[in-house]
């Protein structure tokens, strides 16, 4: 991406992020996020590359770049299985897309909800599908840790 | 009754390991299994309504994912109808650009491409990879961890890495709660050996997430796919928490990589009477769908499992294959334990090593095995000169630089002592003097001094849930004299917002210029194409420290003896009387004064004359001129002989017993490993000959046969063989000499 055209998430340009505006404490890290518009363009560059998916995901990196680490981390543990609802994840997904202008992670949430409705993977599902979560609820198992 | 060979065969390391028929009910079966689905793909209204043999109404959350966003509608008819034999032979035939294949791939159900790689063998496989690897550019990647959690050692361990070329350098924990500490050693030490290299600290997702937001880390590839959907579950995510997860670390600039592998499914319990291979085909496309960057692949940490079935290695390199066809970057496994065995191990590295991958190995125990907190490593510190070695032999870019030990303690010190800054700018627990000095020259952490453990965890917390970032670590590097490193470091926060690195296959070249599918892509279509081991490059790899030239070999040997004492005297004439003649090549005690076992000619001249007079028989010393091969000297000596049994003694210390009516190339008996012979072997030698002339009989010398002496001295050999062909006057007869 050319760098002239870069602006970081806190709209500052890439010459602004220099060792002398470290050195007058001008600079904090949140001055070092990617905009929303620099993934943007980063997806249209997967895209030309035939990555479309890499491109979507990009995209919805995007919306995340306006939503708070912890707010992230949530909505993370909220996909995960067992952890809420349908009507949980439905309104998560009305937060995303009308508070949070994320209408792209906002279906993501939903077709999750639609699918995990189907097998079961929901906080409270039905009886027979529940024993796809009780495991996973009694003990959160990384997969980080199990593969590497 | 036992054999004492299968005795000896049921010792070798190869037999510590455990082989088992193939279980298909349990997964245990490396691929093919009876329970595999054959390839379908049903579609409707742009909507997968069946695949791989099961309707919409039965899939799982993997089915579906895959099902909405893996697969290419738009070619997937098109690819499902094409024989899969015909992909194979497309992947194989240079004809046929990598582009085209990344397209019909990409319409392709798991059970299809399983069914394309089956089609190959390894080698065509290994042909797979040097033209579908998504960057032009192997690379490699580190893991630096120690088992005290050091932060001096893993900085100077993460400099060393850097140095020697790692593009990737991964850290993880004994203890969890030392991540950060971890993450920022290695962060800070990385970018003190060598700009640009990407660093992770492998952890649970919530701490990774939180280091990356903190711009402690750079990368990740802790996010796990599993290819059913118990395990996923049991793993605790799902698909989509996945991709979500995968969006979240690109939303902060965070380079991410999947990882998954055969056997994962089969060791958690959960494969469904699935093959291996077939399994890692869905991790494949979950990945893919969810926008990964890459996958690290190639069974990981379960690689011993596809091990101890049959055609396990195989499919492991057909899963680096897959992925390599959806495009994906791999970091090729080759990171965990693969056997006991040296020849096994390099025998499987030689799959992803010689075709080459985005990171031939996703995890080199850049660190003692001892130290290595991801389980041991499959290759460590110290195996990297032999790593280096295989480059040289094969003319191979495994993606290391040679190094010379006076620039590895240099960075070690700097990287030290730049973390030692940090630390004491924090007000962390102070790194002493004593605890740089160590992580200088350290081999493991059993080197290092012990630390307090709850004071580190104690500034570990600080970092991670206080208000510290990377900003302040760049800040204090500056303040604090290291100026280099805190320009590495704020450089790649810059690389951060420009997003450049969030492509497949980015990693750093020099002054942080992106390689990536996107500025790099491979384009290998045959001999003459893709990327060659050239120019500069090869110059590098070929010229290790320990390499020497040739020419000084000379010199190394010593000036020429400062006074003759073998003179001259005259032709040789033929001898009349009973003797021995001992004949010399024509640099003996001349242009070369030792053989190769380093002897010095007086002494083994001595020892000869010395046993032809122990059994009281006249000696003549002559000296070839016109060969310097041994055989030549010695008949030429035996011509000369009054009794016909002559020694022939080139300057090396080959040494021949001969007599005249024999052909040139016969013997009576021949000292062929002249490094073996000392100079009890030469007195015996001419006692030998004398007895010959005298017509006694004559047990053989008897040598001790080291059969590593050609291996380990065929050079010495060479070079002195030479200087003495060198002396050869092929006119000139022989002549007598005078010892003195």
């Amino acid at each position: 991406m050319a760098s002239n055209t870069v602006r970081t998430a806190t709209g500052r340009t890439l010459d602004d992020l220099n060792i002398e505006a470290i050195r007058a404490r001008e600079l904090t890290a949140d001055d070092f996020r990617i905009s929303g518009e620099t993934l943007r363009h980063q997806a249209e560059v997967a895209d030309a590359a035939g990555y479309w998916q890499l491109a979507e995901n990009l995209r919805r990196a995007a919306e995340l770049t306006i939503i708070s680490n912890e707010e992230v981390l949530g909505i993370y543990d909220a996909l995960r299985p067992g952890r809420c609802t349908y009507s949980d994840l439905m309104a998560l997904a009305d937060r995303l897309e009308k508070d949070l202008a994320a209408p792209l992670s906002a279906a993501f949430v939903r077709e999750a909800a639609e699918v995990y409705q189907e097998r079961g993977t929901l906080k409270n599902s039905d009886p027979a599908a529940k024993r796809r979560v009780s495991a996973a609820q009694g003990y959160g198992v990384d997969g980080a840790s199990q593969v590497k | 009754m036992r054999s004492k060979r299968f005795d000896k065969l049921a010792q070798r390391p190869v037999n510590r390991e455990t082989f088992i028929k193939p279980w298909p009910e349990v997964g245990l079966i490396a691929f093919d299994s009876p329970l595999d689905p054959s390839p379908s793909l049903g579609i409707e209204n742009r909507s997968v309504i069946e695949m791989d043999g099961v309707r919409r109404e039965e899939f799982d959350l993997i089915d579906h994912f895959i099902a909405r966003h893996a697969l290419n509608l738009d070619v997937a008819e098109r690819a499902m109808a094409t024989p899969s034999c015909e992909i194979a032979r497309m992947l194989v035939d240079i004809n046929v650009p990598r582009a085209r294949i990344l397209q019909l791939a990409s319409g392709c159900t798991p059970a299809k491409l399983v069914e394309i790689v089956q089609q190959m063998s390894v080698l065509e496989m290994m042909m797979g990879l040097a033209k579908m690897r998504a960057r032009r550019t192997p690379a490699n990647q580190a893991h630096a961890t120690n088992r005290k959690e050091h932060p001096a050692l893993l900085a100077a361990d993460a400099a060393e890495a850097a140095l020697r070329g790692f593009a990737e350098v991964e850290t993880t924990i004994g203890v969890t709660r030392y991540a950060p500490l971890n993450a920022l050693a290695v962060l800070v030490g990385s970018q003190t050996g060598r700009a640009g290299v990407l660093t992770q600290c492998a952890v649970e997702e919530s701490v990774n997430l939180r280091l990356g937001f903190k711009g402690l880390t750079s990368y990740s590839e802790t996010l796990s796919v599993y290819g059913t959907e118990d395990t996923f579950i049991d793993g605790d995510d799902t698909p989509w928490s996945k991709a979500f997860l995968g969006a979240a670390y690109a939303s902060r600039g965070v380079k991410t990589r999947y990882t998954s592998g055969t056997g994962a499914a089969a060791l958690m319990g959960h494969s469904e009477g699935k093959s291996m291979l077939y399994l890692e085909a869905r991790c494949l496309l979950i990945t893919r769908g969810a926008g990964s960057q890459g996958t690290q692949n190639g069974s990981i940490s379960c690689i011993a499992l596809p091990e101890s079935l049959p055609g396990g290695v195989r499919a492991v390199l057909a899963e680096n294959l897959i992925a390599m066809m959806l495009g994906l970057e791999v970091a090729s496994g080759n990171d965990a334990l693969a056997s006991h065995s040296e020849i096994r191990k390099t025998a499987k590295l030689m799959l992803q090593f010689i075709p080459g991958t985005d990171f031939i190995t996703s995890g080199y125990g850049a660190i003692p095995r001892y130290d290595n907190m991801f389980g041991g490593g499959d290759f460590d510190v110290t195996e990297l000169d032999d790593w280096y070695v295989l480059q040289r032999d094969m003319q191979v870019d495994g993606g290391l630089m040679p190094v010379t030990e006076e620039a590895v303690l240099r960075v070690r010190e700097r990287a030290a002592r730049a973390i030692q800054a940090v630390f004491a700018a924090l007000g962390f627990p102070s790194i002493a003097e004593s605890e740089v000095e160590a992580a200088v020259t350290a081999y493991d952490s059993d080197d290092m001094p012990d630390r307090d453990k709850m004071a580190d965890i104690e500034a570990a917390h600080t970092l991670l849930y206080g208000p510290l970032t990377v900003v302040d670590v760049i800040q204090i590097l500056e303040e604090a004299g290291f100026q280099d490193v805190a320009a590495n470091i704020l450089e790649m926060q810059r690389q951060r917002v420009i997003g450049d690195y969030l492509q497949p296959s980015a990693i750093f070249g020099d002054d942080f210029q992106v390689l990536s599918v996107v500025t790099d892509p491979n384009d290998y279509q045959g001999p003459g194409t893709g990327y060659r081991v050239e120019g500069e490059r090869w110059s590098i790899l070929q010229n290790l420290p320990q390499v020497w030239d040739p020419r000084t070999y000379r010199k190394s040997l010593g000036t020429v003896q400062e006074r003759i004492w073998l003179e001259e005297i005259g032709p040789a004439e033929r001898g009349d009387q009973l003797e021995v003649v001992i004949a010399l090549g024509p640099a003996f005690g001349a242009e070369i004064n030792h053989t190769i076992g380093e002897l010095d000619h007086r002494d083994v001249l001595s020892a000869v004359l010395q046993g032809i007079q122990d059994e009281g028989v006249h000696a003549r010393v002559v000296r070839a001129h016109h060969t310097s091969d041994c055989a030549f000297i010695g008949y030429a000596g035996a011509q000369l002989s009054g009794s016909g049994v002559a020694i022939g003694i080139q300057s090396k210390g080959t040494t021949v017993i001969h007599k005249r009516d024999l052909a040139p190339l016969d013997n009576l008996e021949l000292f062929s490993q002249a490094p073996n012979l000392d100079l009890d072997t030469y007195r015996q030698i001419g006692r030998n000959a004398a007895r010959y002339a005298t017509g006694q009989p004559v047990t053989p010398v008897s040598v001790d046969i080291d059969n590593t002496a050609r291996l380990r001295l065929i050079v010495q050999t060479t070079l002195l063989h030479l200087y003495e062909t060198q002396q050869v006057e092929r006119d000139r007869p022989p002549t007598e000499l005078r010892v003195s």
